[in-house]
């Protein structure tokens, strides 16, 4: 188990050097960069820059050196001062700017994965139980419900009708009157009522899906040989339920986690800028737009990172989960 | 074989049915079957596949999958024995996810499945699997005790180095292995009967004779009754006193092991026999039974084996289905070429 898990690990060093590449590529390729989009907002507004105004920019960002040496001086900076680079559209360090977002990020993705489950989980496991009873086609009429409906859209409605009926806005993290505040309780408190409707509507994007994913696999669980042993033996259903076809169904679902954050942070854009909740979202899209290329590429690089490390983490909890994988590799 | 008094019933199985309520429409798969065992006795079911007999075990364990199955007639009464005052308890009265009928399963019935591959589930080792019987059955044990005698039965079946294997997982042992790690669960509680349900059908032929021994041998070491089940007439032979074959939810005969190898009586019991291979039968060509097997949703109204038999008498053995009656002792025949005994 600890060999496999460090065989996974030092595979993952060409895997992350890959991607910072990757990242820097994809950043580099859209014609332009920060300064001809700036004399061009600058332009569009009337002012008209010289050509020496815009070398003089050019220069001060470091953007007339050829590509590979503004990638090797990124990672440079990265890998040995763990500085990630400025950003030109905030004036900031991206670390500021990350330090500010990523952890928000990651824990409403993984809140809003566990609310998901929470849900979906138990309701694959009645659905399948249950097939074709009257519950069975109301979850899945709802869970068609929820594949279908765009989460952005939800998040507007719901904002709408909360703050329509309880005269309370869900939108933003704090309350304006915490905004400045220091932490307190009531300040954390604040945030975590806020944090409901995004947790809610992020997780029940992914729902509707878990319920089928969970529905079909244990659907064909439940016809398998050991479990008609294990009803033969004596066991209670629920008991011989958990112990042996959900935990084989649960396997997918396991191995899912990795690609879950991405997933996660491409849905969530339109949510968080409906509700105004600073995530790496948004921060990306702006990025992207105005080519502020080391922030974008940090984001691009952490979030595969994170994806990749995920990966990792359902791979050693699959493992750990089912023996078969774990002696997979190991020669008797 | 020895004759037995009548008061040592096992369990009397009474006109049973247990139909399977599909959308295609309603599947008789066990339309009336009696039969009765011993203690101690061993019975053979032979019939081709979908005839009913791994319903019939099923049933009388209360696992065949309800719904779609439902039990819509008949009773299967399990005699206790003189430790529980010889109570007699009909199976299919109890609530099949009650506490009653699962202290039961294991306990009085076990059962050998089909598959040894999937038979146990791959994400726990055997001696768990196996442990998890005994523990519920016999709570009185300690863990400790609960591994010793996993160990004791493990070995009791054949498997080398139990003590090193009780912590294998099913993917680890060959399917021999397997079915000898099922037998010894099969026996972890001691049970009074053991339906074996094709239990060498996924195995070696060389594997298969194995497991057969090992299977008669402990039969009499532990002093169980063995239900049979088969397609395979040479091996149920081998294994029962007495031989029941069954076609399309029905018995068509019922009988001593020898006396039906003898005299076949019923017409599907004598194609059957015409197309087993003998060794000393020369250069017979088999004979194949013509036809094939009526739908399982429409069946015929009289005898069902009526459009392959050879000696079909029109108008009275499509009119109704003919009865069971006994020819000789203990040999009963459900056709109408034959009259009962005065």
């Amino acid at each position: 188990m600890i060999a496999y898990i460090a065989r996974r690990i030092v595979t993952l060093i060409p895997i992350l050097f890959l991607i910072s590449v990757v990242s820097f590529v994809v950043i580099e390729l859209p014609p332009g960069d920060w300064v001809s989009f700036q004399i061009e907002s600058l332009r569009m507004s009337g002012v008209e820059l010289g050509q020496d105004e815009a070398d003089r920019l050019t220069r001060q960002y470091g953007l007339d050196k050829p590509p590979h040496e503004r990638y090797l001086r990124w990672m440079e900076n990265m890998i040995l001062h763990g500085n990630l680079g400025w950003s030109f559209q905030w004036n900031r360090p991206v670390n500021d700017l990350l330090s500010e977002r990523v952890p928000l990020t990651m824990a409403i993705s993984i809140a809003s994965l566990l609310l998901s489950w929470a849900i979906a989980i138990p309701i694959g496991i009645y659905s399948a139980t249950h097939q074709y009873s009257v519950w069975d086609y109301i979850f899945t009429f709802i869970g068609f419900i929820g594949l279908a409906t765009p989460g952005f859209l939800v998040a507007l409605v719901l904002a709408w009708v909360i703050f329509t009926t309880t005269g309370f806005s869900p939108l933003g993290l704090f309350s304006s009157e915490y905004l400045d505040a220091p932490w307190s309780i009531e300040k954390f408190l604040d945030m975590l009522k806020h944090l409901i409707l995004p947790l809610f509507i992020i997780g029940l994007g992914s729902t509707g899906g878990t319920i089928r994913v969970m529905r079909a696999n244990l659907l064909d669980e439940l016809k398998k040989q050991y479990v008609i042993t294990a009803r033969a033996k004596g066991l209670t259903e629920l008991k011989l339920l958990l112990k042996y076809p959900v935990r084989m169904a649960l396997n997918p679902i396991i191995s899912t986690v990795g690609w879950v954050l991405p997933g996660l942070v491409s849905g969530e854009v339109l949510v968080s800028i409906v509700l105004s909740i600073q995530t790496t979202g948004p921060l990306l899209l702006r990025a992207v737009l105005a080519q502020d290329m080391y922030l974008a590429g940090s984001i691009v690089m952490i979030l595969s990172t994170l994806t990749v490390i995920g990966t990792l983490l359902s791979d050693i909890l699959l493992a750990a989960m089912d023996p078969r994988i774990r002696y997979g590799g190991v020669k008797k | 074989m020895t004759s037995a008094s009548t008061n040592d019933k096992l369990i009397e199985v009474r006109d049973l049915r247990t139909y399977f309520y599909l959308y295609e429409g309603i599947v008789r798969a066990v339309d009336g079957v009696s039969f009765e065992i011993r203690q101690g006795r061993s019975l053979g079911v032979i019939g081709e596949s979908g005839c009913g007999k791994s319903v019939t075990a099923q049933s009388i364990m209360r696992i065949a999958p309800e719904p779609p199955a439902r039990h819509v007639g008949g009773e299967i009464l399990l005699h206790l024995g003189p430790n529980h005052n010889g109570e007699v308890i009909d199976m299919l009265k109890l609530d099949p996810r009650g506490e009653r009928i699962r202290s039961l399963r294991w306990k009085e019935i076990s059962m050998i499945f089909q598959e040894p591959m999937t038979s146990f589930s791959p994400l726990f080792t055997i001696g768990n699997q196996i442990g998890e019987a005994i523990q519920l059955h016999l709570p009185d044990l300690s863990k400790k005790q609960v591994r010793e005698r996993t160990i004791d039965l493990l070995g009791r079946v054949g498997i080398p180095q139990p003590k090193r294997l009780i912590d294998s997982y099913p993917h680890q042992l060959s399917g021999g292995m397997r079915q000898r790690a099922m037998i010894a669960m099969a026996l972890s509680c001691n049970p009074r009967l053991l339906i074996a349900d094709e239990p060498t059908t996924a195995l070696d032929v060389t594997i298969e004779a194995q497991i057969l021994e090992l299977i008669a041998n402990l039969q009499q070491e532990f002093n169980m009754a063995l239900m049979y089940i088969s397609h395979d007439l040479a091996v149920v032979s081998e294994m029962s006193d007495e031989i029941m074959v069954m076609y399309l939810g029905l018995v068509m005969e019922q009988a001593e092991t020898g006396e039906i190898f003898d005299h076949p009586l019923h017409p599907y019991t004598q194609a059957l026999w015409r197309s087993i291979p003998r060794v000393e039968g020369g250069q017979d060509r088999l004979v194949p039974i013509s036809g094939t097997l009526p739908s399982p949703y429409n069946l015929p109204k009289g005898c069902p084996f009526y459009s392959r038999c050879e000696h079909r008498m029109p108008g009275i053995c499509d009119a109704v289905r003919p009865p069971m009656i006994e020819v000789s002792p203990n040999h009963k025949v459900s056709c109408f070429l034959y009259k009962s005994e005065p």
